[in-house]
């Protein structure tokens, strides 16, 4: 109760229109919440993000479709409240104070790039709502409200780099990406953790392009000349979005094929592929928790299903639509295990909590909000889809604070009792302390 | 002299299996004929293991093996028809009809075991499958086929294949592929352990005079443990490498620069008339670009679905229908908005910015947020030598394609009746008007042929960039950059200005990296622009100074 005068008195301290909002939506929720849970969707539909971040909207969507057929959660239907946030990050933050604030939306799926995520954080916490986070990122994160069911970069670039090392005998490296905090902080881990495996200062050369750079040129010679040392060379793309069209146009005008030099991506998916020319691409790596072509039951199911639904009989699937697909299950099933949407109850009732993958295991939210997952290499076929040649044997538990930073060597998460703290030293024993 | 005819049999069976894959398994096989088979059950077991190294250790085996079927085993892992039975271990090939040919005989099979599965390739078994056919193709009637066996077994310098280009070698009449046979076959001399240091320094020697980065990495692979007089020579080696081509490396740039150039060229040039000429402040220039890409990716789809012949024509097809059809649309902007804001910059700046925004979220409905792919037509695609410079030839025809837009633009304002009267508006416009120019139509007119090239450049730039509705964003500053750096008014400045930023980028990359390069031309044009306010060519005239 206290909890929540406090919550309130927070949002009237901040603006008349909050109160206001508050007071109308106080009157009017009790009687439309009997029959609906409303659940928010904060996914660029214009705008530069718009391509990747309009198939997360219509993952959500399907998802509530479906969940309304099987009978809704606690005896209610769920309504999708969609907002369109168009790429832009402070109207991030003011499109999720709208969802939760004057929607009253029980959950949000929602942000890609890591800048809408930092955005749209102080929202989550002031007015404790809960944000399920799908895209694999740089980790160094972990927060009360926020679950993330994307990968942490130890659930993708570090297995990528081993299977280079230990399937391609890799030994000079080329970690080239856009300039932003998700690249820079990767390669930032990989630096120190290919140093850590013994490899040499000079046979690792990074390389930053502003976003949307397309004039590859100059960059690609220098990786042809980087890799005429001698020694095989690999490149290992944290490049972003669109920019990843003309760097593989470049790779294939000037004759660098996948045997002589592989490129692993974390960016590129089923979706980025569909709109380029794969020929010359093929056996070029990505490395995801998922690719449509993994071939178990439970993925034929949900494309046939996902197809039906878009009425598209062609639309691919990819890696933060499964992510997405994991998150809003995992909170179908908190819900029910806590019995109501009170955030304050769900959170808790969220770690532990185990669903099955579209990758024929199960995933599992643990005490730092980040999923257990395992990690897939994929070579790109000619059809533009992905190889499965390697699969980890386990899953992965995220490593929300990398071991190979400085800054964060000693901090773990864990949001169960005793602890409640997303960034405690294990040296000081302090929560919030670096 | 046994391992020759072997091999030359071999060559024969892999270019069967290539060619005619379907004979493979009916006509009769002369290498099975005169003896018996070589046994390669083990490799095959090996196959069907479904594990990488066991499919690397196969490869070997077969290629060395000397048994007829290899050649048709290592082309079916090729192209992923080699199948194989998890549950009998039993290895089949798959012909392009469906049918299925035991591995080992070449018979057909006339029922396929259960839960059949290809054997899978990676990165790894695609360089040996290289290394293997390349050996196997060494002996190969064609020369073209000879020279590209004799490349890739350079590339791989499998020792293995030694024997196999020794004896390629001392039968081969063609000089060229004789000349990449000893390339070869001194690229693997370098790395071998154990050959003589006489022997090494002539194969050092014979390899740094290709002088490129593929001589340099295999100088660089001479053993640690090799002489000193064979490291002298090596380092000898690499070092006039390293020189000429760092001399080559200053043309290099220049050509990257001139490329950049001319794509920037090409996105400026519609501003040029529509900005410079007319001194309206477009910011929906960029969605004219995309708007044209997009014109591209609508006559391939048409020409793929009714006439897939005419592909390789399909951009000279949409270079008339994308200025067409970008010059309405600009024509109908001028008409509605544009016209009734002229002599306010701002209003104008607000208004087609916003006219950007509904034309991007405007294709983004009809054809959805995703990039769409718009094909190459094959004189595009592929790259040609000269000297040490690799040139690509759709970078070629871009830059013949910027120049010939240029200089057709420019006989429009010169040599025209709609050029001379464009020319005579910008100048002074109620002069015009009293000599009878009907000033409004030839503002619709120009902004129009601004518009339409524009949208030619979207032709061209869908060749290069992503085909999405965010094209046009990332020219427009560029864009205005080029303009106002050459000189408002001017297309000479234009030209001049975009090869200058296109070159001076490209000489800045290598050094400052794309970011600091990018930032650092920025500030170099702010500074220009502070002590040469109206651009390089500055224009002179009434209405410029009113």
């Amino acid at each position: 109760m206290s909890n929540l005068f406090s919550h309130a008195r927070r949002v009237a301290g901040r603006t008349m229109a909050g109160l206001a909002a508050l007071a109308v939506a106080g009157v009017a929720v009790p009687a439309a919440a009997q029959e609906t849970i409303k659940v928010g969707v904060l996914h660029s539909l214009s705008g530069t993000m718009a391509i990747s971040e309009t198939t997360l909207k219509d993952t959500v969507l399907f998802m509530i479709d479906q969940q309304n057929a099987a009978g809704g959660v606690l005896g209610k239907k769920l309504t999708p409240v969609v907002v369109d946030p168009a790429s832009n990050w402070p109207l991030f933050a003011e499109k999720a104070r709208e969802l939760l604030a004057k929607e009253k939306v029980a959950v949000v799926f929602g942000c890609w790039t890591s800048v809408s995520r930092k955005s749209v954080l102080p929202v989550f916490k002031e007015l404790n709502g809960i944000l399920f986070y799908p895209v694999q990122y740089e980790g160094e994160e972990s927060e009360r409200n926020v679950f993330y069911t994307g990968a942490a970069p130890n659930q993708q670039a570090i297995p990528a780099v081993d299977y280079l090392m230990e399937n391609e005998g890799v030994k000079r490296w080329v970690l080239a990406g856009t300039d932003y905090v998700y690249p820079r902080t990767t390669n930032k881990i990989l630096e120190a953790y290919l140093k850590s495996k013994g490899v040499a200062a000079e046979d690792i050369m990074i390389n930053y392009t502003p976003f949307g750079h397309s004039d590859w040129q100059t960059i690609v010679a220098d990786i042809k000349k980087f890799g005429s040392a001698g020694k095989k060379t690999a490149v290992v793309s944290t490049i972003n979005g669109d920019a990843n069209v003309p760097f593989y146009k470049e790779l294939g005008n000037q004759g660098i094929k996948a045997t002589d030099i592989p490129v692993v991506a974390f960016s590129v998916g089923e979706e980025e592929l569909a709109g380029i020319d794969t020929k010359p691409l093929v056996g070029h790596l990505a490395a995801w928790n998922y690719f449509q072509s993994v071939d178990v039951p439970e993925n034929a199911e949900f494309i046939k299903k996902w197809r039906a639904f878009i009425k598209n009989d062609k639309r691919v699937t990819n890696d933060p639509m499964e992510a997405t697909v994991i998150g809003f299950n995992m909170w179908v099933k908190a819900v029910e295990k806590a019995g109501t949407t009170d955030p304050d109850k769900v959170i808790p009732a969220l770690i532990g909590v185990s669903v099955p993958n579209l990758t024929g295991g199960f995933s599992t939210m643990m005490p730092n909000h980040h999923i257990t997952k395992p990690v897939l290499i994929g070579e790109i076929k000619d059809d533009g889809q992905f190889d499965v040649v390697e699969k980890t044997p386990g899953l992965i538990v995220a490593e929300e604070w990398s071991p190979y930073l400085e800054g964060s060597k000693d901090l773990i998460a864990d949001w169960r009792a005793p602890m409640n703290c997303g960034n405690f030293n294990v040296k000081t024993g302090k929560c919030g302390a670096q | 002299m046994i391992s020759r005819g072997l091999l030359r049999r071999l060559g024969g069976v892999l270019f069967l299996a290539l060619g005619l894959l379907t004979a493979a398994a009916t006509l009769p096989r002369p290498a099975l004929a005169q003896g018996a088979a070589p046994d390669i059950s083990a490799p095959l077991a090996q196959l069907a293991t479904d594990k990488y190294d066991d499919t690397e250790a196969a490869l070997g085996a077969l290629s060395v093996s000397g048994s007829p079927a290899a050649a048709g085993i290592v082309a079916a892992l090729a192209d992923g028809r080699l199948m194989y039975s998890p549950a009998t271990k039993q290895v089949l090939i798959k012909t392009p009809e469906g049918g299925l040919t035991d591995a080992a005989t070449g018979q057909p099979v006339a029922e396929a075991p259960p839960g059949l599965k290809a054997v899978r390739v990676n990165n790894r078994i695609r360089r040996a499958i290289e290394a293997a056919s390349g050996t196997l193709a060494l002996v190969d009637a064609d020369p073209a086929k000879r020279l590209a066996a004799a490349s890739a077994v350079m590339r791989s310098r499998d020792e293995a294949a030694l024997p196999a280009l020794d004896a390629a070698l001392a039968k081969e009449s063609d000089a060229r592929v004789k000349s990449a046979l000893t390339l070869a076959r001194a690229s693997i001399l370098i790395g071998k352990a154990g050959v003589p240091d006489a022997e090494r320094i002539a194969a050092i020697a014979t390899v740094g005079g290709e002088g490129n980065q593929d001589a340099l990495a295999v100088l660089r692979s001479v053993p640690a443990d090799a002489s000193p007089a064979v490291k002298q020579a090596a380092q000898g080696a690499i070092a006039g490498i390293e020189r000429s081509l760092a001399i080559w490396a200053v043309g290099q740039n220049v050509w990257y620069g001139v490329s950049l150039g001319s794509v920037l060229l090409l996105a400026a040039i519609g501003l040029a008339i529509t900005f410079g000429v007319m001194g309206v402040i477009n910011m929906a220039h960029g969605e004219m670009v995309m708007l044209g890409a997009y014109v591209t990716f609508v006559v391939q789809e048409a020409i793929r679905t009714y006439n897939p012949a005419l592909f390789d024509a399909s951009l000279l097809i949409a270079i008339p229908v994308a200025f067409l059809f970008t010059g309405l649309i600009g024509v109908v902007i001028e008409r509605t908005v544009i016209r009734f804001l002229y002599g306010r910059a701002l209003e104008t700046l607000l208004a087609t910015w916003g006219i950007s925004l509904i034309l991007q979220q405007a294709i983004r409905t009809m054809f959805g947020p995703t990039n769409r792919e718009v094909g190459a037509p094959s004189w595009m695609s592929g790259a040609f030598e000269l000297g040490q410079l690799s040139i690509t030839y759709g970078r070629l025809w871009i830059i013949v394609f910027a120049m010939l837009v240029f200089v057709a633009l420019l006989a429009t304002l010169r040599l025209t009746r709609i050029g001379l009267e464009m020319r005579a508006v910008t100048q002074n416009r109620r002069m015009a008007a009293s000599m009878g120019i009907r000033t409004n139509w030839v503002d619709a007119m120009t902004f129009g042929l601004g518009s339409g090239i524009a949208g030619i450049a979207g032709v061209a730039l869908s060749q290069i960039d992503n085909v999405s509705p965010n094209l046009g964003q990332s020219y427009i500053i560029d864009s205005f950059l080029v303009v106002v750096f050459g000189g408002v008014g001017n297309l000479w400045g234009t030209l001049v200005g975009a090869m200058s930023l296109g070159i001076a980028n490209k000489m800045l990359e290598p050094y400052a990296g794309a970011v600091l390069g990018k930032i650092a031309l920025l500030v170099i044009v702010i500074l220009f622009i502070q002590k040469r306010p109206r651009g390089l060519f500055a224009l002179k005239g009434r209405a410029i100074e009113a």
